[in-house]
């Protein structure tokens, strides 16, 4: 998601085809050099343990990568693909190109993970892939730019929320950076404001296209999005800036706020770091649980891969705490393995404890539902968010995308 | 592409002058000459474009069954908004793309000059087009950057209140065009300063003698003597504006939301990030009717000229 969108080639494509007995082909999703070094210590440990194997790391760039998992699973795969959680991983497991392997889902290993994440990766009780990784989503926040608006503490609720907003922008001060040219990180909005106002179940059959978006409660959603878009919350130019460019405005001081996944800390100097700070979504709604946008991701073995049982121990390598610790430190996110440790770094300790207290878990707008719906709804944000005005033919807009692609919804409830 | 076609001009003259006169010899040498040419063409374009067609009568995400949906993909295409304004904005683009060949004649009749030092300014203004569109792209999103970009500033100087182009559902197609027009008007150049050098000097020198001189000498004896470099010149610019697509990619991806969308990236858009293969597909196919349709109406008028 955060990788940029035109980065191109794929790093040593090809070479994948050729493999002998003993040799493990492994897909993976990434080339930036954090992750990159990470996964290559993994890989070495574990051809260390097992000798009679040799792995083979394929890096490609994170968008090319998506489209052209396509191209492998139908075709010749590797013998492991990296991929992600949830609605991600059962397009491809319903038509049957992902393997069972349920059998790593022993008692024990069942244990050590959190029950959203055996959800993640189970469809009608078999399990399909491996969970290694996570992080949270929420707000990150100047604390001494808040501080110098006469903003004590970060907002816990709807009216701290409107507050600060009011505050900072008497000062000058642009309340949210956000860039919207990637069109996703104004999902996180959506997602955070219908998680906080009707809660997980509802959120999850809106993500499956099972209620309409011209929905009472989805127009809810919009209401109060509109109350910031009014008050001038969201920091000007963001159509035509990517994530990373309008994170600038934070660490200029035009900006106080971010709501963005934890990969931003990467971003941060040391001198930042100590004037950063973290904090869930504000409570909108009381008697609604606490729910996250939490993204996981996953390694698979392709149902038509050769090496599938190079594959399987591969992937009961990734399960065991010792590696994810070593991985998830080196990544900087949060392992799934309960028993792992996590890095001894203050944003990830806050997100642990904030997921492993979560009363359920959502993957983020555009892995949760169709890329279709994804992409055409997201727009909808983001027009809404220039001109709010037309949000009365932004709504039929993507209805009509939801209906086209699921049908009719299973509980409808009256249109406003 | 684009770069092959600057050669035609030379290749239609010489085979007007050399062929005709003689029927080619076709023998197994021939045939055997052509075979590797005409099987890669074959394998890797002519095959893909009727393999794009079929999937375009399927619903398909890329995994998994096909659907035949028959004209389906069509007849949604031709009531989808975004595809109509898609289409306005690549015509739009044609539009704005005629300017190239104007601004590119007038700087090749100015820098059609022997004085010193000559050579070294035709390059630098032929520089843009041999940078890349995409470092052209992202040198223009940084031009037009609200914050920070060269725009406002000049805006500024001017006195004049600041803008972001990129940001507005109307400027963002415009700024994405400038950004375009700035090699291709380079590209123009060159072509034109290539027909300037095939000028008839003792037509010029005629005409001079009967007292033709400044723009009735270039009206009536100049511009008609480039008129095989027009056509080409035309061509060339109406085939990238319809297959504009790095400018998009680079700089709005299509946005403020589908605004300043392209056939050629809404394409893109639909099979990869929507994964709807058959109607991304119903796109190309569009988009391939179009171009055809456009190349064959300029061959046509090229051919009856030459004749």
């Amino acid at each position: 998601m955060p990788a940029s969108r035109f980065a191109l080639l794929a790093v040593v494509p090809l070479l994948g085809s050729v493999a002998w007995a003993g040799t493990l082909v492994v897909n993976f999703n990434s080339a930036e050099p954090a992750q990159r070094a990470a996964w290559e210590t993994a890989v070495v440990r574990f051809e260390r343990e097992h000798p009679d194997v040799r792995v083979q790391l394929n890096l490609y760039d994170h968008e090319s990568y998506k489209r052209s998992i396509r191209n492998w699973l139908t075709g010749v795969p590797p013998d492991v693909v990296f991929w992600f959680a949830g609605n991600r991983m059962r397009q491809f497991v319903a038509p049957g190109l992902l393997e069972d392997v349920s059998e790593l889902f022993t008692p024990e290993a069942r244990d050590t993970l959190h029950r959203s994440a055996l959800d993640l990766v189970s469809v009608g009780g078999r399990q399909y892939g491996v969970p290694y990784t996570y992080y949270q989503v929420g707000l990150y926040f100047r604390r001494d730019v808040l501080a110098a608006a006469g903003v004590q503490e970060p907002p816990r609720d709807w009216r701290d929320l409107v507050t600060a907003c009011e505050k900072l922008k008497a000062r000058g001060v642009e309340p949210f950076a956000i860039g919207t040219k990637d069109l996703w990180p104004a999902a996180a909005w959506f997602d955070y404001l219908d998680l906080r106002l009707n809660g997980l179940a509802f959120h999850t059959e809106l993500m499956q296209g099972k209620v309409a978006y011209t929905d009472r409660r989805v127009r809810e959603i919009f209401a109060l999005w509109r109350e910031l878009i009014d008050r001038g919350c969201f920091s000007r130019n963001h159509a035509s800036s990517s994530w990373q460019e309008s994170q600038a405005l934070l660490y200029g001081g035009q900006a106080a706020m971010m709501l963005i996944g934890n990969y931003i800390v990467a971003n941060f100097t040391a001198d930042m770091r100590d004037r950063m700070d973290f904090v869930r979504f504000p409570t909108l709604r009381s008697g609604v649980g606490q729910y996250e946008d939490a993204p996981m991701n996953t390694l698979h073995v392709p149902a038509r891969a050769r090496n599938k049982e190079d594959g399987k121990r591969f992937l009961a390598f990734v399960m065991r705490a010792d590696v994810q610790e070593t991985l998830n430190k080196a990544l900087l996110q949060i392992p799934v393995n309960l028993r792992s440790a996590t890095a001894a770094d203050r944003f990830l300790m806050q997100g642990r404890h904030l997921l492993a207290t979560a009363d359920g878990l959502a993957q983020y707008f555009d892995r949760d539902t169709s890329e279709d719906l994804a992409n055409i709804a997201m727009k909808g944000f983001q027009e809404f968010m220039l001109n709010p005005d037309r949000l009365d033919a932004i709504l039929p807009t993507i209805e009509r995308a939801r209906s086209r692609i699921y049908g009719a919804p299973e509980n409808p409830a009256p249109a406003q | 592409m684009t770069r092959t076609l600057a050669q035609a001009p030379v290749r239609a003259g010489s085979r007007a002058a050399g062929a005709g006169k003689r029927a080619p010899h076709v023998g197994l040498s021939t045939v055997i000459l052509l075979a590797p040419a005409c099987l890669l063409f074959s394998l890797f374009v002519v095959y893909p474009i009727f393999a794009s067609i079929g999937i375009s009568f399927y619903d398909w995400s890329g995994v998994g069954a096909r659907t035949w949906v028959g004209l389906g993909n069509y007849r949604e295409l031709f009531a989808d908004p975004v595809f109509g304004k898609a289409l306005a904005n690549n015509l739009r683009w044609l539009g704005c793309y005629l300017l190239a060949p104007v601004f590119g004649l007038a700087l090749a009749v100015f820098l059609n000059q022997t004085l010193s030092g000559m050579r070294v300014v035709r390059s630098l203004f032929f520089m843009p087009f041999v940078i890349s569109q995409v470092v052209v792209g992202l040198v223009f999103s940084w031009f037009f950057n609200a914050r920070l970009g060269l725009f406002n500033s000049i805006l500024a100087g001017l006195g004049l209140p600041s803008a972001a182009p990129l940001d507005s559902e109307q400027g963002a197609l415009y700024a994405m065009i400038a950004a375009g027009l700035w090699p291709q008007t380079a590209y123009c150049m060159i072509l034109f300063l290539t027909g300037l050098a095939t000028l008839r000097p003792e037509l010029i020198d005629a005409a001079r003698v009967d007292g033709a001189k400044g723009w009735s000498l270039f009206r009536h004896v100049v511009l008609p003597q480039l008129r095989p470099v027009n056509f080409i010149v035309a061509m060339v610019c109406a085939v990238a504006a319809l297959r504009s697509f790095d400018y998009v990619m680079i700089m709005t991806l299509g946005g403020p939301y589908n605004s300043s969308t392209v056939l050629a990236y809404y394409m893109f858009e639909q099979t990869f990030v929507g994964l709807r293969y058959g109607y991304g597909a119903a796109i190309a196919t569009v988009l391939l009717a179009l171009m055809s349709g456009l190349i064959v109406v300029l061959l046509w008028q090229m051919f009856r000229r030459e004749r």
